[in-house]
């Protein structure tokens, strides 16, 4: 299999393609040199998986990105039902707050699955220790409130990653939007009630030029990948004018919440699926 | 133009299409602004009675620096003179939640340059500044408008950077109406007054928020042609 010759005739229809990859052109290279060390029928399946990412984020119909969607709210509304049925998890105090957050987790699953009809995609199955990293997620109220806020977090990273496929569209961007914001109320509360119970968390993401994931907690890192960016559509936030000098570098990354594409958001979801 | 990306990861199309402004100045970013949309963009804003958010992206963006605005004097007179008895916490995040709005704003203004609307004159008489209630029912309906306004907007904006980022920052006003909301009453971040029975949050047209945040602006008030406001 000849690998460039491939990529100059995806050329030939479509001007576009050395664009679509070009940030991932060392990428490509990689799977050369790794090319001539492996046996070359491995070639084919990485070089589909890279034209899978390449169009993944333009192409994808509306329906792809709801069953998305569909799929976060089935981990998320199984996640806060499973949490209210344990008899001693969730503290009367804060009952009502996981109780509002499973009402809207619900609704967004029935509404998305009503949108979708036949279309809709089944609730995998799911284990909410994810495999064992959160082993006590339905017995430890603390672990329990740590996956809440990264499911939440995620959760509102994972649909601003999809805006831009929707984009124009009246109905769809606008029901996303509206769900977006819900899942950055829950964010806060469930980062609120963390602080309440002496967690050092602010309700809105924060981090420092070396920190992007504010919880400390290493296995979530990929929930907060790059959440510590302070360029703003080429605009370097740190030097705009604040109410005293230059904005901080910890106001510039709390006030702008980062995007996650959806294959970043699966691979954070696998551990949670069960087998 | 062939466009490097350095060790920056692409997201795909917008972000290299904003990219191409990246590291060329906001001059270039504002220049850009005007030629991806109608020639009406480059009127003057100011009128002798009105503020007009002109046309296309550029409203829309206007739009938001317009809120923005508000919401930044808003806060920054909370911080300069608290409410009686305002605890440490409060007073820690107020200070927080001000210096979000004012990087929007001033976001909204460097990337707007030559086309963005004027410092608005806006009056807050209408708010008891040394008063909890009235200041945290202000910083609520200041937030929840927010939120409902850029939800409501989203779908008219024609660039997917500036959608891109418009999202980023509603997400961020949904996390201050949350912890505001919770201030007041414990438990109301997310209600059946803001949110309804699919789970939605509140989406608001300009037609719906221009007119309150006109309640807060003296002199000259905003107009939107554009979204049927005249």
């Amino acid at each position: 299999m000849n690998l460039f010759g491939i990529i100059e005739e995806i050329k030939e229809v479509d001007a576009e393609f050395e664009d679509r990859i070009s940030p991932r052109r060392a990428a490509i290279k990689n799977i050369t040199s790794f090319g001539s060390k492996v046996a070359m029928a491995t070639l084919p399946f990485a070089f589909s998986a890279l034209l899978k990412k390449a169009y993944s984020q333009n192409t994808t119909p509306v329906n792809d990105v709801l069953n998305f969607a569909l799929t976060l709210e089935y981990l998320e509304a199984y996640f806060y039902n499973q949490g209210l049925a344990q008899a001693n998890l969730i503290p009367v105090a804060h009952k009502s707050y996981i109780t509002t957050i499973a009402g809207h987790e619900n609704a967004h699953v029935a509404f998305l699955k009503n949108i979708l009809g036949n279309a809709a995609i089944a609730s995998p199955k799911f284990d909410l220790t994810a495999k064992g990293i959160f082993g006590d997620v339905l017995t430890n109220y603390n672990t329990y409130l740590l996956v809440a806020e990264i499911f939440e977090d995620t959760g509102v990273r994972a649909y601003k990653g999809q805006m831009g496929n929707l984009l124009g569209n009246q109905v769809v961007l606008t029901a996303a939007l509206q769900i977006h914001s819900v899942e950055g109320r829950h964010a806060s509360a469930i980062r609120y009630l963390r602080a309440s119970r002496g967690a050092n968390i602010k309700p809105w993401i924060s981090g420092s030029s070396t920190v992007f994931n504010d919880t400390g907690v290493i296995v979530s890192n990929a929930s907060y990948a790059n959440e510590n960016n302070t360029v703003q559509n080429g605009i370097d936030i740190t030097t705009l004018n604040a109410v005293n000098g230059t904005t901080s570098i910890t106001a510039a990354i709390e006030a702008f919440d980062e995007p996650l594409d959806k294959a970043t958001v699966l691979n954070i979801l696998v551990p949670f699926i069960a087998s | 133009m062939k466009i490097t990306t350095g060790d920056k990861k692409s997201e795909g199309m917008a972000r290299r299409q904003f990219l191409q402004y990246a590291g060329t100045g906001t001059a270039l970013f504002a220049a850009a602004l005007i030629a991806s949309c109608s020639k009406d963009n480059s009127k003057q804003n100011i009128y002798n009675d009105h503020v007009d958010l002109g046309t296309g992206d550029v409203a829309i963006l206007n739009y938001a620096y317009a809120l923005e605005q508000l919401e930044a004097a808003f806060y920054t007179q909370v911080v300069a003179s608290p409410y009686t008895s305002i605890s440490a916490y409060e007073k820690s995040v107020l200070t927080d939640i001000r210096d979000h709005e004012v990087s929007h704003r001033e976001f909204f203004k460097t990337a707007l340059a030559g086309i963005a609307i004027p410092k608005l004159t806006i009056d807050f008489s209408s708010i008891n500044f040394a008063d909890r209630t009235s200041v945290l029912a202000a910083a609520k309906s200041f937030e929840d408008l927010g939120v409902s306004a850029y939800n409501g907007a989203g779908y008219m904006i024609k660039d997917a950077s500036y959608l891109a980022v418009a999202s980023k920052i509603a997400s961020v006003e949904a996390r201050h109406a949350s912890l505001i909301r919770n201030l007041i009453a414990v438990g109301s971040f997310a209600d059946n007054t803001v949110i309804d029975t699919n789970g939605l949050d509140i989406a608001q047209s300009p037609q719906q928020v221009i007119p309150v945040v006109n309640t807060f602006i003296s002199v000259k008030k905003i107009l939107a042609p554009a979204f049927g406001i005249y």
